[in-house]
């Protein structure tokens, strides 16, 4: 296994596009931190970064090589090798070398600039991120043999973890304003990933909002080590659960 | 030269006078003293006269001052209340309490004991002395012309029925309150139909409900006072002519807790305050006429909320800087004018380089309004989508006030 990881990383690494991918994070993350008059501007943008870029490059890229590889996974699979090992191995090398890209990329700036506990959680929050979507992105290849169509899930699925989901949310707290929502709304948030990181980075961020009523509902919940016990598990539970149903789904898909 | 030496003369003559009005005794209290306990010496004391106490432990029940007297302590001698009393009262005019460490009132709300109590006179002056664990601190009743300077106040209420207030003033007017340090009290400072005072360079801080807190109270200056961390933050209501200079607001967290809360406030004045790290810096329900500017407001969860029963509110030069939201409002209707303020999120450009903006910033987002309508909201927030709908509201303005927005923000910080 870690013979394959090695070779998928490395072929990573080579790649020019995670190169550009850790380029890009690397300069916008300077230039907001020297930029921005006032560190906490700078923070807001690199979140935006955080919960927007980093999984659509994760998905997409991890989606388009998944696809790119299917050579070599064939040619692999023709091996003495089990399939679960193939692909958990391809899993961990995307998800090695993306989550290297932003360690090196968003990391050392936020670690020369902010290095408390805002910016560790930004950075905790990144790697999940990372790692999460590469998992989806790996459970929508697995379930569709056509290119254009898996690349096409691949973006429909951030549209929706990143926008529509959100949208749903506020749609849903509009037709049932009448109820109080405060504590449904920490389950639902449970629900996307995205909205988990962007939670967990803001109670670490914009303390005084936060000690509006609802606010304090949400800060009693995931400013508290019970709360961000859950959050982090929900989020392994998010990268646990589409890489285990691709592994099943691998194991007995027709190459 | 003639002139010189007249003037000498009357100074002489002067400082004669002087001399023979204040032909006052002192008296001495303490343990190797003529008088063993205060109630003595106050006893054997003369209106003018000076009874000077030396440190030690005094249990005097209530201590009653009705002669015009300068009661002093050196090195700070304890007055115990031993829980059950009130400990000074001062029931006549020009009396001076000075330097005594105060401890353990009782505690009655039908009687409102205090550690010093102040009855219906004038020109009494409460100065250095530090309270501990009264149940009111310093309370004036129908006082004129006092002051109450240097004192410390330190309580350890825990519910805000069990304890009381700081420094309470009731019907008083011509007050100087100057430079105490109130904590742990119900509120720190108190008024209820004061007039004419000052509430200078206080600090405020730990309370139960709120650092600063007065009704009907018109006409007073509050320079340069500290109110941190209160439970409630700070409240003024139903007063007019106030003027606040220079004041921090601190660090005052919690839905129903205030940087300051104006509630039917007219005819003010509010300048060169600093909001900081408040969870809403100012709270405006139906105030009306009031001036604010050269504010600072860094870091709060809302700068300014304006409620829509307020009207004629002039914001001007302002500071509004990393505060998560700029303002709030709960209606379409706004009668109150920005203008010159700088706003750390303004986006515009200034083309003939003036330092002012050249197109105008509107501070209510959109998701500001949403928030105020559906407060679970508030677990959106800074997400993709809010950014997004902030952002096309800018441009198309439909459900924020159209008539909220400053015309002329400021380019760089004031």
């Amino acid at each position: 296994m870690t013979k394959i990881v090695k070779y998928v990383m490395a072929d990573i690494i080579r790649n020019r596009i995670v190169l550009l991918y850790t380029a890009f994070l690397f300069i916008i993350s300077f230039s907001m931190f020297s930029l921005e008059d006032n560190n906490s501007k700078a923070l807001l943008s690199l979140l935006n970064i955080i919960l927007i870029i980093v999984p659509l490059v994760s998905i997409i890229f991890s989606t388009i090589y998944v696809y790119n590889s299917s050579e070599f996974i064939e040619l692999l699979v023709s091996q003495p090798l089990k399939r679960k090992t193939i692909w958990l191995s391809l899993f961990t090398g995307l998800a090695g070398s993306l989550s290297l890209a932003f360690l090196t990329g968003a990391g050392i700036p936020i670690l020369i600039y902010q290095a408390n506990a805002i910016g560790f959680m930004m950075i905790a929050m990144g790697l999940l991120l990372s790692i999460i979507f590469v998992a989806i992105a790996m459970l929508a290849v697995v379930k569709t043999r056509d290119k254009a169509r898996g690349i096409g899930a691949a973006i429909l699925l951030w549209l929706y973890f990143s926008l529509l989901f959100d949208g749903l949310v506020l749609f849903f707290l509009f037709q049932f304003a009448d109820y109080p929502l405060e504590k449904p709304m920490i389950a639902v948030s449970a629900l996307n990933p995205v909205d988990l990181g962007r939670i967990l980075i803001l109670m670490q961020m914009d303390v005084s909002a936060m000690m509006g009523y609802t606010g304090a509902v949400f800060k009693d919940f995931f400013g508290t080590y019970p709360g961000v016990i859950f959050s982090f598990g929900m989020m392994f539970l998010w990268t646990i659960l589409p890489v285990w149903l691709s592994t099943r789904k691998f194991n007995h898909k027709d190459l | 030269m003639g002139g010189y030496a007249e003037m000498r003369l009357s100074y002489l003559i002067v400082s004669f006078f002087i001399c023979f009005s204040i032909s006052a005794r002192t008296i001495r209290v303490g343990s190797n003293r003529m008088y063993k306990n205060i109630t003595a010496g106050i006893e054997a004391a003369e209106e003018g006269d000076t009874v000077l106490v030396d440190a030690g432990h005094y249990k005097e029940r209530n201590l009653i001052i009705n002669k015009s007297i300068v009661l002093a302590g050196i090195n700070y001698p304890v007055l115990d209340g031993e829980k059950k009393y009130e400990i000074i009262s001062v029931k006549t005019n020009r009396v001076v309490v000075n330097g005594f460490r105060i401890v353990h009132s009782g505690v009655s709300s039908l009687e409102d004991i205090s550690g010093i109590k102040i009855y219906e006179c004038r020109d009494v002056i409460i100065k250095n002395n530090i309270l501990e664990d009264t149940f009111f601190g310093i309370y004036t009743q129908n006082g004129l012309n006092c002051i109450i300077e240097n004192n410390i106040l330190k309580a350890t209420g825990k519910e805000e029925q069990q304890s009381g207030n700081g420094i309470h003033c009731w019907k008083s007017d011509s007050m100087r309150i100057i430079g105490n340090t109130v904590s742990g009290h119900r509120d720190g400072i108190y008024f209820e139909f004061v007039t004419n005072s000052i509430i200078w360079r206080n600090t405020s801080f730990q309370n139960l409900r709120y650092g600063l807190h007065f009704m009907f109270s018109h006409n007073n200056a509050y320079v340069t006072n500290i109110f941190q961390n209160n439970g409630a933050g700070v409240a003024v209501m139903y007063s007019h002519g106030v003027k606040m200079f220079n004041n921090y607001f601190l660090e005052n967290w919690g839905d129903a807790a205030y940087g300051l809360l104006l509630k039917e406030i007219t005819d003010s004045y509010i300048g060169g305050n600093h909001f900081e790290k408040n969870t809403s810096g100012i709270y405006m329900e139906g105030a009306s006429r009031i001036e604010m500017e050269k504010n600072n407001f860094l870091g709060n969860g809302w700068a300014m909320k304006i409620q829509a029963s307020c009207m004629d509110i002039s914001v001007v030069k302002n500071n509004f800087i990393a505060n998560t939201f700029d303002v709030s409002t709960n209606g379409s209707m706004m009668l109150n004018f920005f203008n010159n303020n700088y706003w750390d999120k303004y986006e515009g450009y200034d083309l003939n380089k003036d330092r002012i903006g050249d197109i105008p910033y509107r501070p209510v987002s959109l998701y500001s309004m949403i928030v105020e309508k559906n407060p679970p909201a508030m677990v959106l927030f800074r997400s993709f989508i809010t950014s997004l709908m902030d952002k096309t509201e800018k441009i198309l303005p439909g459900i924020t006030p159209e008539n909220l927005k400053d015309d002329h923000p400021m380019m760089r910080r004031l």
